[in-house]
């Protein structure tokens, strides 16, 4: 049996440089590490209640990323009654990075995008995890 | 010309699965960083239903513009839903049709061509800003 995607879904915060660290992770997985495996979905669309956005997320396995703890993309998820499987907040990949200094938000710089990169590998593996999980199931 | 020394918020969708959103992220933060710095703030959509009651608040008492990536505009529904009617709306997918020779196709960095386009958009949004400001002035 074939396995579902891992729908990826970044907030969208634009207020801070750590929405944009957790949207580029997203696409170096989504667009690189492991695209055959993974998707993603607005989640803005998702916010408002998109009939195939919803479906998406209630028949495939989600990872949330998001930025800080207000948590949106987690929240989100969870109140569309998602398959949430995953999720991981960009202020805690950077408290255990601490020499790592994110700015920008139209473009990251040279360490936010080095955080990004490390955030995008353990979304990778975390995306063959669960997959593996589901073809055991 | 003019401001007052009132706010504008600008929401956009961001959408993440269109390289559209990425110009309505990207044009917005243009209006906010260089463009109208002074005027303007922007609000995080999805903070809306997250609980973000500061946010809510924001639109019913200050103007918003959306910026929205394509036509189902969720920054203009979202923010008539959780909190006031928007001002204005861009469409970034109608801006495009002023300029096909400016293609779109990349969601993570935005190419210079990319780039242009949003740029073009994000005057039309200062556009937008200084009429609402002006106004609120006049009256």
């Amino acid at each position: 049996m074939e396995n579902h995607k891992v729908v990826v879904v970044p907030c969208s915060g634009i207020g801070k440089s750590l929405g944009t660290v957790g949207r580029v992770a997203t696409y170096k997985v989504i667009e690189r590490m492991r695209p055959e495996k993974t998707r993603t979905v607005c989640l803005a669309l998702l916010t408002m209640g998109d009939n195939d956005a919803l479906k998406l997320v209630r028949e495939n396995p989600c990872i949330a990323v998001d930025g800080c703890p207000a948590q949106c993309s987690k929240k989100n998820i969870e109140a569309s009654m998602g398959k949430l499987a995953y999720n991981i907040i960009v202020t805690d990949v950077l408290r255990k990075n601490r020499s790592l200094k994110p700015e920008g938000v139209i473009e990251l710089n040279e360490q936010g995008d080095k955080l990004a990169e490390i955030i995008a590998r353990a979304l990778s593996e975390k995306v063959d995890e669960i997959q593996r999980e589901e073809k055991c199931e | 010309m003019t401001l007052a020394t009132g706010k504008v918020g600008i929401i956009c969708c961001s959408g993440e699965d269109l390289p559209e959103g990425t110009i309505s992220r990207v044009a917005t933060r243009l209006v906010l960083e260089k463009l109208r710095p002074d005027q303007t703030v922007t609000l995080c959509l999805p903070l809306f239903l997250a609980g973000g009651e500061d946010e809510r608040a924001f639109a019913r008492v200050f103007p918003t513009i959306a910026v929205d990536g394509c036509d189902k505009k969720c920054a203009e529904t979202g923010t008539k839903k959780y909190s006031g009617r928007p001002v204005a709306t861009i469409l970034v997918s109608e801006e495009m049709k002023k300029f096909p020779h400016l293609k779109v196709k990349s969601r993570e960095k935005l190419e210079p061509q990319e780039m242009e386009l949003a740029t073009k958009v994000a005057e039309e949004i200062a556009k937008k800003v200084d009429e609402i400001l002006c106004r609120k002035v006049k009256k």
